[in-house]
């Protein structure tokens, strides 16, 4: 089914959507002309594959639960904000926030994103095959990011237990991120993500782990005279 | 919130469509500042002739031509909505002694290429009224409007213009401004507002007239100008972008061979020839991006 958001309304487009007939067998859509609109597909919640044909913008695929959403193009700042299950895939590259505090469900971003993907991360798993700007994964809590390409500043700020997995540079870590060392489960995990890019596995040799070094956890008694 | 765009024409065949590509980019903004907006069209040089935009409340341009004729030779007067474009060969130095002498009229701006319009009101009102679609030009460079540090009036609204065929727009706000304005003014820049962006605009002028170009004006000012902003500039010969190191103001980029377009969002651009097949990228904080003759 085509949705022409040329011809028809956002909310009209999103509503249509958002109330499948679960017993009808219309499970694919398409969504052309979404010409920077924002918080397109926003809300959906079964199990139906959306491909959206062109650039998107704020909060493309929000709050998603089950859908398989692929954008055609680039996304405007938080792409899958507040996902909870199911897959958003986009073809071209990302602003800020991506995945931003998100519970579940996977991203993956064929370019780059600007700063802070992953901020605040609850769960989902972000798999970015370019370059992250500054601030990613900043109290990111849970959850997998992966980065195919290089980090801004501030890696990982005030990370919680999030993994960050990562090939290429980081410009700087945040407060309370330090590198870790990899074991099989870890490698495990990450196997998996690859996969589900379509990223050979044999790179994961190539890759660092990075996560909290737990410091900020409790107050510190050295601290005491800040106060 | 505010609502920034530019585009530069890299092929003069749009040059006649530039009003009709910059009006779909002020539109399509106007949700993000639906209080004020502006705009800054650069068309072809008129050698030795200088174009003085000004704000009117009057609208009686026959008499105020006529009140000025007496001070000012050979003088051409074209009126659009509530702002007159005064054409003469008097240098900006005399005129605007001149122009003081008016209260009724406000100078938005002056140079060899450069006409602005700004007006309280809706976008999407203010470019009917100055008839935005019909102008042509090299570049241009629009704002809207959300008001956070200063009054909702065509003083306080963008682009600001504090020199010769330059302006800015500017979406953020900035925190040391009454300071600067305080040591710009000490050098002989002039600056009328209480608005943050005319220090801004103010702290450009006093680099380029130092012989700096604009591109090392602006890396300069991440330096001295502390507060958040995507700006963007423009000058005789082209614009720039620039946005702060923590980069919270959003903007994108899109080139084709023919044009570069920035707006605040991409829905801005949605409009323009071929953007579907565009270069587009977000400008890294603390870079500087020109481009122009």
């Amino acid at each position: 089914m085509n949705l022409n958001l040329k011809k028809e309304s956002l909310r009209k487009v999103n509503e249509t959507l958002q109330s499948i007939d679960r017993k009808s067998n219309k499970k694919i859509f398409k969504v052309s002309n979404p010409d920077g609109n924002h918080a397109i597909c926003a809300g959906l919640k079964d199990e139906i594959e959306v491909t959206i044909d062109g650039h998107t913008g704020y909060y493309c695929a929000g709050m998603n639960m089950n859908a398989n959403i692929i954008v055609n193009g680039n996304v405007g700042t938080g792409v899958a904000e507040n996902m909870m299950s199911g897959t958003v895939h986009v073809k071209g590259n990302a602003s800020q926030s991506a995945g931003a505090t998100a519970h579940g469900g996977t991203l993956i971003i064929d370019g780059d994103t600007s700063s802070r993907c992953g901020i605040s991360m609850k769960g989902i798993d972000i798999i970015v095959k370019g370059s992250v700007g500054h601030m990613s994964a900043f109290m990111a809590q849970s959850g997998n990011l992966v980065i195919c390409g290089d980090a801004g500043d501030a890696l990982g700020d005030s990370i919680y237990e999030a993994n960050i997995f990562i090939k290429g540079k980081v410009k700087s870590l945040g407060a309370d991120c330090e590198e870790k060392k990899m074991n099989k489960k870890d490698q495990n995990i990450l196997r998996s993500l690859l996969k589900k890019a379509s990223i050979n596995e044999s790179e994961i040799k190539n890759f660092k782990m990075y996560g909290s070094a737990r410091k900020l956890y409790n107050f510190n008694i050295d601290n005491v005279s800040e106060y | 919130m505010c609502g920034i765009v530019g585009i530069y024409l890299k092929n003069k065949k749009y040059n006649s469509q530039l009003g009709k590509f910059l009006t779909g980019m002020m539109n399509s903004m106007a949700t993000r500042g639906p209080d004020s907006a502006g705009f800054a069209i650069y068309s072809s040089e008129k050698k030795k002739k200088y174009k003085y935009s000004v704000c009117s409340n009057t609208y009686q341009v026959k008499e105020i031509s006529k009140k000025l004729s007496k001070q000012v030779k050979d003088i051409k007067v074209k009126s659009i909505s509530d702002h007159l474009i005064i054409e003469t060969v008097m240098k900006p130095k005399k005129f605007i002694e001149i122009l003081k002498n008016h209260d009724e009229l406000s100078l938005v701006g002056y140079g060899s290429c450069i006409e602005i319009f700004k007006q309280v009101g809706n976008p999407k009102d203010v470019v009917k009224n100055f008839s935005l679609e019909k102008f042509s030009g090299s570049h241009a460079i629009g704002h809207t409007r959300m008001a956070t540090e200063s009054a909702i009036t065509t003083d306080g609204s963008h682009p600001y213009s504090t020199g010769e065929d330059e302006c800015l727009v500017h979406n953020g706000s900035l925190s040391n401004h009454n300071n600067l304005r305080r040591s710009l003014q000490k050098k002989g820049i002039e600056i009328k507002s209480m608005n943050d962006t005319e220090v801004a605009a103010g702290y450009i002028s006093n680099g380029l007239s130092d012989k700096k170009s604009l591109k090392e004006t602006l890396l300069d000012g991440l330096k001295d100008l502390d507060g958040f902003y995507t700006f963007i500039s423009g000058t005789k010969n082209g614009m720039a972008i620039v946005r702060d190191e923590i980069a919270c103001k959003p903007a994108v980029v899109a080139e084709t061979k023919d044009y570069v377009a920035i707006a605040s969002e991409f829905q801005a651009m949605a409009h323009l020839p071929n953007v579907n097949s565009a270069k587009i990228f977000e400008p890294e904080p603390g870079k500087v991006y020109s481009w122009g003759k």
